[in-house]
């Protein structure tokens, strides 16, 4: 197996093309990959909520089903919402995918070994859900690879297993009321 | 058993208030609005496995420009509380219609404690909260909390008192433990 996957630029890669995408993020060092790529107004950064990443996503791409959707989160916080994936699943929605950055430990609290260090498979799980399509990539050619599945129009669930380790912090906005407004605005939503 | 209209009335609200995702755990006392929101083409009816699902839903709704409600039991209460930070940060709007367990004739005494805490906690994570005891003033409530969350951009709960739904029946008469 080659080197692990750098997490910046795992997600610089995936988002290289995001052209509109919405971006959804969980919290901690997944936000910070997302910021570090640019901050927009197509992105919304989850600061807690924890588990409630991939379900912002589904309530998104419910709402404009003419736009793709995309989740990023850690293990840490998908394995939180585990029953997201199922309720996404039964929901049918054709517009979302969700990526895990699978570093298998919690790295905002001291790297404590997440589930997933113990052989929890989050993919096979979304599998298990009913998801179309669920992959797990571990090297760059499964990056890009993902980088264009994400623009097609099939629900998509995947794992990418990343190095551990923290990267210098990149912070966006924090203020959700400032984060959502900026979204509705940049989606032409009108606020009375 | 009598087949009261409010809650095709409270249907009616939530379709007048634009709500166009619903949202749930299944209970009872929520049976007919669930099916009437499966039934209806222009609303998502969404099933969760528990109730904070409902919560990031409502938000990432309203991301999207667009109106969701949440239906859960009051032992779903306690399943939302750091969720609820979610709306609250974002100033996104959030309804939640909560049927009551846990206080008028309960049978079942594992429903009294998250029955009995429903609103102080609700109130305490920031909700705010009514409560209908009678038929008639469910969808006029529940018409106004719609007002007040999705114009003022808060977190309302309309709690729906167990009498107006009636104690859930476990057991036949006779078999007094």
């Amino acid at each position: 197996m080659s080197a692990e996957l750098d997490r910046r630029e795992a997600v610089a890669a995936l988002l290289a093309g995001r052209r509109d995408l919405l971006v959804a993020t969980g919290l901690g060092s997944a936000s910070y990959d997302v910021a570090a790529c640019g901050d927009r107004a197509e992105n919304f950064y989850l600061w807690g909520a924890m588990g409630g990443a991939a379900m912002v996503g589904l309530g998104l791409a419910l709402a404009r089903p003419e736009r793709r959707v995309v989740v990023v989160t850690g293990d840490g916080e998908m394995l939180m919402g585990l029953g997201a994936l199922a309720t996404i699943a039964v929901a049918g929605v054709r517009n979302l995918a969700i990526v895990v950055l699978d570093n298998r430990s919690y790295g905002e609290t001291g790297a404590q070994p997440s589930h997933t260090a113990h052989d929890v498979d989050l993919a096979a799980i979304a599998k298990g859900c009913g998801w179309e399509r669920t992959y797990t990539f571990a090297d760059e050619a499964g990056v890009d690879q993902l980088a264009r599945a994400l623009h097609h129009d099939a629900p998509l669930f995947a794992v990418i297993r990343i190095a551990p380790g923290e990267k210098p912090r990149v912070l966006p906005p924090r203020d959700g009321a400032f984060l959502t407004q900026r979204f509705r605005a940049k989606l032409g939503i009108a606020e009375p | 058993m009598n087949t009261p209209d409010w809650p095709d009335q409270v249907f009616a609200a939530l379709k007048r208030a634009e709500v166009r995702q619903i949202a749930y755990v299944p209970d009872a006392g929520h049976a007919r609005l669930i099916t009437r929101a499966h039934e209806d083409p222009s609303l998502r009816a969404v099933v969760l496995t528990t109730e904070e699902e409902g919560i990031a839903l409502a938000t990432g709704a309203w991301l999207g420009g667009v109106r969701a409600a949440l239906l859960m039991q009051s032992s779903g209460v306690g399943n939302c509380i750091n969720m609820l930070s979610l709306p609250a940060n974002c100033r996104a709007p959030l309804l939640m219609l909560v049927t009551m367990r846990g206080e008028w004739g309960e049978f079942n005494p594992w429903q009294v404690p998250m029955g009995q805490a429903t609103a102080p906690v609700l109130r305490a994570a920031g909700v705010i909260v009514h409560r209908a005891t009678e038929a008639g003033e469910v969808a006029p409530m529940v018409a106004a909390a719609a007002a007040l969350a999705y114009d003022s951009r808060v977190s309302v709960a309309v709690l729906l008192s167990q009498s107006l739904i009636g104690a859930k029946q476990f057991v036949t008469k006779g078999a007094t433990p």
